[in-house]
């Protein structure tokens, strides 16, 4: 790996195939990248053809503290290449089973907005199931691979949010962020 | 010739071959015009290294023999037949027209009308030899241009048979000395039939022409069967060489031209399964007797005839092939080639050819030609032939700067400001074209600069702005909007002016995003070097498309043929990065070929230690299953 897993702490991995058509990913993206002590993943920027480098990834993986996944819900999961990048990296004898302890320890934390308003993931609303529920098989993933699971940071409503108040969201997640990498740190030193 | 004295001979045409063709090359002056200077230096007007041409002359010219036979092979019958309007066309017209004009320039000096036209219908001959070889160093054989050159050879190659009839009517002398001189003429006249009736003569050359087509369809192929499965690989090439002298020896009994026969021949078998065999046995004989052949035209040009009238010579040699490249630039012109693609044509044809040599001797047994005029008309036959390769570097040299100057006055340059563009795509041929359409599909204002003209045209008339010119000119790329315009892709189809152009726009507009189509990996690893920004070798991902086809007819399920391709890609793009440090120590070996081997050999290294089968497979789950078999049944630490 580069520099970057000197004094990195968090992995930030985002995975939108059309970023330049999302306001509210583009903003999230720009406030959290630059962060110090943040390595920034674009996911599909780095693998258009899908063509995922395994042994890079793992690197990655291994050289930071907390992961970050930041995502819109799609069919109530991550978009294909963010699903390709789990299934061919965290594999057994890695990220979980027989030897597969690299990954333990560290903290997942899910970023992910939804088209859909907040009371749409309830059990009398529409999608009828709340985002805890959806998220449920990354939650699973994290307990597998004896993870922390961090509170998911998520934002509903994502298209027809004002601007004042996406830009409101993207300012408590940079901060979010920032208070990750500083727990992090503390707990280096 | 005593066997001391073959070897020696051998042994000074060898080794100047071996010495002057591959410096000759190196100078960029061509094989054909070292071999001819080899001939002069070991000639008798030189070294005096070897002594009589006429007998290695007349074994050499049988390069000529096998020259065309080989280029038969490539030929198949229905390509021959769409050639038809070329070379009875194009061919007829020059020898007809170049005659005339020769033989007119030469009853305006004052000879006899009879003299005159047989001078004509001599020099209005080129030489095969030279004309398909220039033409192949050059990479023009194939093209238009080889085409066009081709066409009329082979015409010329028929007008010799009726001019051995015709030459003798323009005699003072009684007619009965045809067959002599016929015999005389030796190589290309020497008729064993020529004594017979008309009509015998014509069933003659009917039935050896019918023997040749028939003899190859249903003859040949058995026998090379045969052969082949004796697995004598010696034998097989002997019967290659075998049949190229039968029917050489065949055509010349009849009183065709060897040549000619061995071309039907080829043709015959252009549709072969043992085409590509024959062409790798009989290749290396080619090269070498045509090799020989341009060594003794070099020795035999006559320098004490040379000398003792140089201004006649160099006027006569002079005004044959301005006569010659006039005639033969009309026509190409009238059958619809582009100036460039025409002068080629009139320059490769220009000189006189071996034929004349023949035909020279035939006609002064046959006293139409005096001795000395003769004389004087073979040196410079010869001259002109040695001329050649310097006259095809003239016209390009030519070619190119008049290219050059022409946008300078083309009316389309105002229309280069219509609207700023985005990109300007240098050359736009098989490789810009895809680039420029895929960034016009997605609305990018695109400026194209091309040097075929017909290319543009069709661009045109498609709304295409496309402009004509050599995009290695700066102020040319001004024009077309380089200093605003945010990206130049050079996509051009020659691999010297793409490094030029690249290295001018680096330095004249640093702010350009420059992207460059590489020729080969060296070529990637200099343009980069010189201020290329990107760069994309032109083969690279055809070829890998190509691999995971063949992936796939090989039983690989679609998505895995996909994924060890973008693998591979990855590992190359890696070891490309890899092998650049190096470049830079080895740069004084860019021009040794030895060191593409190499490259290939550390890459070959390199796919070897990194990529094993599977390595890209993915979603494996063996891991898994051995662990299941180690717990035998117990629940695994934590189970999904």
């Amino acid at each position: 790996m580069t520099a970057e897993s000197g004094d990195s702490r968090l992995l930030l991995v985002m995975a939108h195939p059309a970023l330049e058509k999302s306001r509210t990913n583009t903003l999230l993206w720009n406030q959290a990248r630059d962060l110090p002590g943040l390595t920034p993943l674009d996911l599909y920027e780095t693998y258009p053809r899908f063509a995922i480098n395994v042994t890079a990834e793992k690197s990655r993986l291994v050289a930071h503290d907390i992961i970050a996944l930041q995502f819109p819900l799609y069919w109530y999961a991550m978009p294909a290449l963010l699903k390709e990048w789990f299934d061919l990296v965290w594999l057994h004898g890695f990220a979980y089973g027989k030897g597969g302890n690299r990954l333990e320890g560290k903290r997942l934390m899910v970023s992910c907005t939804t088209g859909g308003p907040a009371q749409a993931y309830h059990a009398l609303g529409y999608n009828h199931f709340t985002m805890e529920e959806f998220l449920r098989p990354l939650e699973q993933t994290a307990d597998l691979c004896g993870m922390v699971w961090e509170t998911p940071f998520v934002i509903h409503g994502a298209r027809t949010k004002s601007d004042e108040a996406i830009a409101q969201e993207a300012g408590r997640y940079r901060a979010r962020l920032e208070g990750l990498i500083r727990s992090s740190q503390q707990a280096a030193n | 010739m005593e066997g001391q004295g073959l070897l020696l001979q051998t042994l000074v045409y060898l080794g100047a071959g071996v010495i002057a063709a591959p410096i000759a090359k190196r100078l960029g002056l061509g094989s054909v015009l070292g071999y001819l200077i080899a001939g002069i230096i070991i000639g008798p007007f030189a070294l005096s290294l070897v002594g009589e041409q006429a007998d290695v002359m007349r074994f050499a010219e049988f390069g000529v023999v096998i020259l065309l036979f080989m280029i038969g092979l490539e030929v198949r019958p229905a390509l021959l037949w769409s050639m038809r309007k070329t070379i009875f066309g194009l061919g007829g017209a020059q020898v007809v027209l170049t005659a005339m004009a020769i033989g007119g320039a030469s009853l305006l000096l004052g000879l006899d009308w009879k003299i005159a036209l047989a001078v004509g219908l001599v020099l209005s001959m080129s030489s095969t030899a030279i004309v398909l070889q220039t033409l192949d160093e050059k990479g023009l054989r194939q093209g238009p241009v080889g085409r066009a050159a081709f066409g009329v050879l082979l015409l010329q190659d028929l007008a010799v048979i009726p001019l051995f009839a015709l030459l003798p009517l323009l005699a003072a002398a009684p007619v009965h000395l045809v067959a002599e001189a016929a015999d005389h003429a030796g190589g290309h006249g020497g008729s064993l039939i020529a004594g017979l009736p008309a009509w015998l003569q014509t069933l003659a050359v009917l039935s050896a022409v019918a023997a040749v087509v028939g003899g190859g369809r249903y003859v040949v192929q058995p026998v090379f069967r045969f052969i082949a499965q004796s697995r004598l690989r010696e034998i097989f090439t002997a019967t290659a060489l075998l049949i190229v002298v039968g029917v050489a020896a065949l055509m010349q009994t009849v009183g065709l031209s060897p040549a000619l026969g061995a071309f039907l021949a080829g043709v015959v078998l252009a549709e072969s399964e043992y085409r590509r065999e024959l062409e790798t046995d009989i290749e290396p004989f080619r090269g070498l007797l045509l090799g020989l052949f341009f060594i003794t035209v070099g020795a035999g040009i006559n320098f004490t005839v040379i000398l003792s009238q140089p201004l006649l010579l160099a006027a006569m040699v002079i005004g044959m092939m301005v006569l010659k490249f006039a005639v033969m630039f009309g026509l190409a012109l009238i059958g619809g080639a582009t100036t460039r693609a025409a002068a080629a044509v009139a320059t490769a044809l220009a000189q006189g050819g071996e034929f004349a040599f023949v035909l020279l001797t035939f006609t002064v047994g046959a006293g139409v030609i005096g001795a000395d005029l003769a004389a004087l008309l073979t040196a410079a036959v010869a001259v002109s032939m040695a001329l050649t390769p310097l006259a095809m570097m003239a016209y390009e040299k030519i070619a190119d700067l008049l290219e050059a100057s022409i946008p300078d006055v083309k009316p389309d340059d105002p229309d280069f400001d219509e609207a700023e563009p985005d990109i300007i795509i240098a050359g736009f041929g098989r490789f810009g074209q895809i680039t420029g359409r895929l960034l016009g599909a997605n609305g990018f204002k695109a400026t194209v600069l091309d040097s075929d003209i017909e290319q543009i045209d069709v661009l045109r008339r498609f709304g295409r702005r496309v402009h004509y010119g050599d995009a290695t000119r700066l102020d040319l790329l001004r024009a077309a909007g380089a200093e605003r315009a945010r990206m130049l892709v050079v996509a051009l189809d020659d691999k010297e002016k793409t490094s030029e152009l690249v290295e001018k726009a680096r330095e004249a507009f640093p702010n350009l995003i420059i992207l460059a189509r590489a020729f080969d990996r060296r070529h990637a690893y200099d343009l980069l070097a010189n201020g290329a920004d990107a760069i994309e070798r032109e083969t690279f991902e055809a070829a890998l498309a190509m691999g995971v086809t063949a992936l796939r007819r090989l039983g690989f399920r679609a998505h895995r043929a996909h994924r060890a391709a973008d693998y591979f890609r990855g590992h190359d793009l890696r070891a490309f990065e890899e092998l650049r440090p190096m470049w830079g120590q080895e740069e004084a070996y860019v021009l040794a070929s030895r060191d593409a081997a190499r490259t290939t050999e550390r890459l070959l290294a390199a796919d070897l230690a990194r990529m094993k089968p599977g390595d890209f497979d993915g979603w494996d789950a063996s891991g898994r299953e051995e662990e299941s078999l180690e717990s035998e049944g117990a629940a695994p630490r934590r189970p999904d």
